[in-house]
């Protein structure tokens, strides 16, 4: 699973001398030969080769109340959170096969799921469509979208406006899952390297090669399609090599550099 | 030096709450993928901080009384115990800087 291979793959990398920060970055400067990377504590770091692998992250509605119950029924991860909705009433928001699987999924625990979808039909895969509409447990509240999350301390119902009429309406749930998709985590290197209309990294692809020399890309910041853990850590292989490579090619360049100087 | 220790429903009274010390409690399951980005952290502090304040896993996944009475509806949770008193909780993957800012009271 992934998490497992997460653990192994940091395992291994500090077995090679790695030393792993776990903080934010919170500002880059990527143009020149000399890269640095500044982390929330306030400490930068100089390197010559950067790889960016901020991933992405849920999308949210952006509703006033979404921070505040997040934690407290409001959820993006039905394998980490269901659990503690059993018995309870719940709402997946979204209509792709991500919604459709987190739907089928919480039908173990919930009393019951409801999915709400902006549309009047489901985008996903046919398979998981009729697999979430044979499901007894599953309803859908179509043309659908979250107008208001209410509860205090923690979720109680969602208000719903209907697309067609206008009209709202109140739906009681102890959880509501969010599974309207991703963004890549790229606001922090915005303006520096090229990202796509969408925010993803652009990248040469097959190498990983960015639009500024020295810096390279991989996994889900990178990748709209597969999103697979395996996906991720070969791109993340690809970006290592071809940050070594990089590197190896400043150091046998540099004597020329040198030489050209004094020449000069 | 000090680890992580776990802790279940039948020694939480026991080890959290009679605790004389500041208590942090890391409530996990195997399946949640954030969680393992945590316990890393969790395992650094209680290395460095140890002395200061005890630090426990609960493994949700067998313990499923304790999540309840403390209103744990997502994970990773932390929760941090004072005199068998909850006094911050918070829910999500947090960076070490986070965590040090809110257990830096009891340091």
């Amino acid at each position: 699973m992934g998490p497992d291979l997460m653990l192994a793959m940091r395992a291994q990398a500090e077995r090679f001398g790695a030393e792993i920060i776990t903080d934010d970055v919170t500002a880059v400067d990527l143009t020149g030969p000399v890269k640095s990377v500044t982390d929330a504590e306030g400490n930068t770091y100089l390197a010559r080769s950067v790889i960016l692998a901020m991933g992405s992250g849920y999308r949210r509605l952006g509703l006033p109340d979404e921070d505040r119950l997040s934690g407290r029924g409001v959820s993006w991860c039905a394998t980490c959170d269901g659990f503690f909705f059993r018995d309870k009433d719940i709402a997946v928001i979204g209509g792709g096969d991500s919604a459709l699987e987190e739907a089928t999924f919480l039908t173990r625990f919930a009393r019951s799921v409801t999915i709400v979808h902006r549309r009047d039909a489901l985008r996903g895969s046919r398979i998981m469509i009729a697999r979430a509409e044979a499901d007894p447990k599953i309803r859908f509240a179509w043309n659908s979208v979250v107008e208001a999350m209410n509860g205090d301390p923690s979720l109680e119902s969602l208000t719903l406006r209907d697309t067609v009429t206008g009209e709202t309406r109140e739906l009681a749930v102890q959880g509501a899952f969010i599974a309207i998709g991703h963004d890549p985590r790229s606001e922090v290197v915005r303006g520096q390297v090229d990202l796509d209309a969408a925010g993803y990294v652009i990248v040469a692809a097959p190498s990983t090669r960015t639009s500024l020399p020295g810096v390279f890309a991989a996994g889900d910041l990178v990748d709209h399609s597969y999103r697979q853990a395996i996906t991720a850590a070969g791109t993340g292989c690809a970006a290592a090599l071809d940050a070594e490579r990089y590197v190896a090619a400043l150091e046998q360049a540099e004597p020329v550099l040198v030489a050209a100087e004094v020449s000069a | 030096m000090a680890a992580v220790e776990d802790v279940t429903d039948a020694t939480f009274a026991q080890l959290v709450l009679k605790s004389p010390k500041p208590v942090l409690v890391d409530y996990w399951a195997d399946w949640c993928a954030p969680c393992k980005q945590l316990s890393p952290i969790i395992a650094e502090l209680a290395r460095e901080h140890g002395d200061k304040v005890t630090f426990y896993a609960l493994d949700t996944n067998v313990n499923t009384q304790t999540p309840v009475s403390y209103g744990v509806l997502g994970l990773p949770t932390i929760q941090i115990f004072v005199g068998g008193e909850v006094v911050k909780s918070f829910q999500g993957g947090k960076t070490k800087a986070a965590l040090l800012r809110a257990l830096e009271e009891y340091l």
